[in-house]
């Protein structure tokens, strides 16, 4: 296994402590030790372990199917580049950054994080990244009630119903009140002109949920008319790359998630959200902010700053109990970041863009099936389908390809909308198999009818 | 120092990852799209180079001894770390349909009967993401309890002074007064305060068991018997639970709700911060309020996500786990079997212990019983004698190479100096950190000006965090700036 120790060992160092026996220094008091036996597997000898692991994941079979699947989670292509760098050992095995003199590396990746994050939103400040971008709404609400002392936000029935099922959650422990605004049938999100007085944040996904680019500058123009401040959310952060930034389109925070920037879709995690803001809410972030500065000797260095916002200095009186974070996660977006660059970035969004209308344009020509397309989109919209989507999705599975999510199981209403997507890694071939398919199953529905 | 990314590269430098697609205005009115991407193009070499650098400019587990008392910097595993890349893993998608997941629920599942018998709970949720997550999860959870059986005016919870502050910090997200139970001489939370103060707004009493002077929490089941009486919940912190696995249980404590640390317990690395995992466990009474869905296995053996909980307090992040961390700590589990992980614990007590008894030759060792997993010494005598602080003390083994232990920290000592070795370390490795600090101890009597001089060899010495905290109040100094807009 992996600790060191011999017998001797064992018995030299309990002698030097003065304890008779290993059980007499480590046991619990009489009365709670553990009666009877765990229920535990007996220990695998490392090569069993590998191949019993490499066994359950081979049993996941959809882990090797066509997809197009997105809905918060995208798959996109990582360069090899960025798991060799950020899985160093000094990196992976390092502890969360408070000595500053032992954690340059890390701190400077931080910063370099908040630099990224700031450039793509066009935001003042980021923090130091969040659990997911659910919980990066969360932070967001919290920011939005202590900056405007209100206790009720607006948020779009657009976002992600994940993260608003977080915030409703959260919300309700916290004696926060939700109110829902709707969406057109382009499935853009209904802003009022103003919001009521009462309302914290006006809260906008864009690109929404059905992969519409949603309208953000109203909402924010209504929400600062009202004195609400506006928080623009983003699960597909690839966007950034080409849509106007959040900041350009009125937003106060901007939140969401970077999975998209290197990281697996790994079922569900660990992904990495951001929070970023004004100069003015910087000491409302929540966690870690790495600042810039200068050791002893003048050089430049970096180190964990406004400190007393956080839990371990300010405990019940924090501005979050957030402690560890997403570390590794935001070095990996960064090192993405770093890797593909202006150029890459921006060749990859706009081949996401592509191979969606593609895949769009092959589906629309498909009878039976419809393209809601009258909203501009990213790299994911919804289809209208002539069978219930669910059935359709089942259909599929057996052909080897994930056709999407069936908008059913968010929106009960919507039970013949299929919500797919299509990113750089999508192929031609995969686009004129998927459409094929679609023929196939809606004639044997029309003949079955 | 290493310039920064925005201060290197070329426009035009980088691989090129995808086939020409051609420009955003051929997809999207311009009046969508932004008007710039202020991005640094970089060859991959000058990628290497950077984040090469930057590595050799941290400490870590792999290169350094970490005795950082609660942080439980133990060695983790190299198969943890190829079994969690395997593509089954890595390209299954959240919204996969659970038949085509079969091994992703299967491990999941397993992890949790695994953790439940260990910790004596009725059942775990895996989807906390990380310590401070899991008590926030289970803070909405005693919420909830209490609004179902009509008892608002539970608003009260009870935090010894040693514990964490994500404890506090937690409680008070959900509306909970926080009281401070203070320690006693004998290093452990005052039962007799707690009796007092409780009443008829008790929720929950947060409790760390080891607690942060590393020592057993001896009168537990007397706390609890207390807490309970009044109508409150006992929630258990597993930051120590190092100590304790294989050994004693929460459960049979008499905890209600828990929460354990994968990335401190269960070796998944730290990461520099993160990813974690903070799965919570709840008793029979507690666990209908975990946040949903729950893995399940029906008659025929096949797995599924079980989203019909209807007292759930619903989800705390997207996703239903930190899936990737998990698959680690479950390769953990099967290598060690409940001998290897009873065995573990024994050892990190044993270690810790070690370095306890020959430190106290030469540092104040405050509390006169044996500790578990970790334990505080104080430099505060040595402070009145040469002015040298734990800080100063902590400074110099860095230079040693040796990363600081935690500091300052639990507040009842003074120049608290928290140490965790961990089952991991060698008797050589103890030995020679014990050498290091009794030379700087003997070093502080000849010559204090010189320790509080270090750290000399490390990649920065002391930074100025006071002159950082100004400037970043206003916003300034927290990110690189293009230099037309430098002042910003």
């Amino acid at each position: 296994m992996y600790t060191p120790h011999t017998p001797q060992d064992i018995r030299a160092m309990l002698d030097v402590i003065g304890a008779p026996s290993l059980e007499a220094l480590t046991d619990p008091p009489a009365g709670l030790k553990i009666k009877g036996d765990i229920d535990v597997a007996p220990a695998l000898p490392e090569a069993e372990a590998f191949a019993h692991i490499r066994a359950m994941a081979d049993e996941n079979g959809a882990a090797r199917m066509t997809s197009f699947l997105g809905a918060g989670a995208y798959r996109h292509y990582q360069p090899p580049a960025v798991p060799y760098f950020a899985f160093r050992s000094e990196f992976l095995t390092a502890y969360t950054p408070y000595q500053a003199e032992a954690s340059q590396g890390s701190l400077q990746a931080i910063f370099e994080w908040q630099t990224y994050i700031c450039l793509l939103t066009g935001m003042d400040v980021s923090n130091a990244s969040v659990y997911d971008g659910s919980t990066a709404l969360v932070e967001s609400v919290i920011m939005a009630a202590q900056a405007t002392g209100r206790r009720r936000v607006a948020i779009s029935r657009g976002v992600h119903p994940l993260y608003r099922r977080v915030l409703a959650t959260y919300a309700e422990g916290m004696g926060i009140s939700i109110v829902e605004l709707p969406l057109d049938r382009d499935g853009l999100t209904v802003v009022p002109a103003r919001f009521d007085d009462d309302i914290a944040a006006a809260i906008v996904q864009s690109p929404n949920f059905f992969g519409a680019i949603d309208a953000v500058a109203p909402a924010a123009q209504a929400g600062h008319a009202s004195g609400a401040l506006t928080v623009h959310v983003t699960a597909e952060a690839l966007s950034l790359a080409v849509l106007k930034t959040p900041r350009e389109l009125g937003a106060d925070i901007a939140v969401g998630d970077a999975q998209s920037f290197g990281l697996p879709v790994g079922y569900g995690g660990p992904y990495v959200g951001f929070v970023a803001t004004t100069k003015e809410h910087v000491r409302r972030l929540p966690g870690r902010l790495v600042g810039q500065t200068h050791d002893v000797d003048g050089r430049k260095a970096y180190v964990l700053t406004l400190q007393g916002r956080e839990q371990h200095i300010r405990r019940e009186l924090a501005s979050s109990n957030i402690c560890t974070n997403q570390a590794l996660c935001a070095l990996i977006a960064t090192i993405y970041l770093a890797t593909v660059g202006r150029k890459g970035l921006t060749s990859i969004a706009c081949a996401n863009m592509a191979n969606a209308r593609a895949l769009a344009s092959a589906i629309a020509a498909v009878p039976g099936f419809g393209v809601a397309d009258r909203a501009p989109f990213f790299n994911e919209f919804v289809v209208r389908t002539p069978l219930p989507a669910a059935e359709l999705a089942e259909r599929l599975e057996k052909r080897g390809i994930l056709a999407g999510l069936p908008l059913s199981k968010f929106y009960p209403e919507l039970t013949d909308a299929l919500l797919v997507c299509a990113t750089e890694l999508t192929t031609t071939a995969q686009i004129a198999d998927f459409a094929r398919a679609l023929t196939e199953e809606h004639t044997h529905a029309v003949a079955a009818v | 120092m290493p310039s920064l990314l925005f201060e290197q590269g070329a426009p035009g430098r980088g691989s090129d990852f995808v086939r020409d697609a051609g420009a955003p205005k051929q997809f999207l009115e311009p009046d969508a799209l932004r008007a710039d991407l202020p991005l640094p193009d970089l060859t991959e070499l000058e990628v290497a180079r950077h984040f090469t650098e930057l590595s050799h400019r941290n400490f870590s587990v792999d290169t350094n001894f970490y005795p950082l008392g609660s942080c439980t910097m133990k060695y983790n595993p190299k198969l943890n770390e190829a079994v969690s890349g395997f593509a089954g893993f890595t390209d299954l998608h959240p919204f996969a349909p659970d038949h085509g997941a079969q091994g992703a629920i299967r491990l999941l599942w397993h992890m949790e009967r695994t953790l439940s018998s260990l910790f004596g709970m009725d059942a775990f949720s895996l989807m906390p993401a990380a310590g401070a997550h899991g008590e926030i999860t289970a803070m909405l959870m005693a919420k909830k309890y209490f609004k179902d059986r009509g008892e608002h005016e539970r608003l009260t919870c009870f935090v010894p002074d040693t514990a964490h502050g994500t404890n506090p910090a937690s409680a008070a997200m959900v509306g909970y007064e926080v009281v401070s139970i203070p320690s006693t001489a004998r290093g452990r939370t005052d039962l007799a305060t707690l009796r007092a103060k409780l009443d008829g707004t008790a929720a929950v009493c947060m409790m760390t068991n080891p607690n942060t002077l590393g020592l057993f929490e001896d009168e537990i089941v007397d706390m609890t018997r207390a807490v309970h009486d009044a109508g409150g919940l006992m929630y258990y912190d597993g930051a120590n639970a190092n100590a304790i696995v294989g050994l004693t249980r929460p459960g049979d404590m008499g905890f209600d709700l828990m929460h354990l640390n994968l990335h401190k317990t269960f070796s998944v690395p730290h990461g520099g911060g993160g990813p974690g995992s903070g799965p919570v466990g709840a008793s029979a009474r507690l666990s209908p309020y975990l946040p949903a869905p729950l893995m399940a296995r029906d008659a025929s053996g096949t797995y599924f996500w079980d989203e019909d909980r209807p007292k759930s307090i619903g989800a705390v992040r997207a996703f239903p786990a930190h899936f990737l961390a998990i698959v680690r700590a479950y390769a953990y589990v099967i290598v060690h079997g409940a001998e290897g992980l009873r065995s573990n614990s024994r050892l990190a007590v044993l270690n810790a212990n070690y370095l306890r008894a020959k430190i106290k030759e030469f540092l104040t060792v405050p509390y006169a019983d044996y500790c578990r997993h970790e334990f505080v010494c104080s430099a505060e005598e040595l402070k009145k004698e040469t002015g040298v602080r734990a800080l100063d003390l902590a400074k110099g083994l860095l230079d040693a190479g040796v990363h600081a232990p935690t500091m300052y920290w639990p507040h009842v000592v003074p120049e608290c100096l928290m140490i965790e070795p961990t089952e991991t370390e060698s008797r050589y490795t103890l030995d020679a950190f014990v050498e290091t600090l009794r030379a700087l101890v003997a070093r502080a009597h000849e010559d204090p000006a010189a320790v509080q001089q270090m750290p000399l060899h490390t990649p920065v010495r002391r930074v100025d965090e006071a002159q950082v905290g100004r400037l970043a109040n206003k916003g300034i100094g927290l990110r690189w700036s293009p230099p037309s807009d430098a002042q910003s």
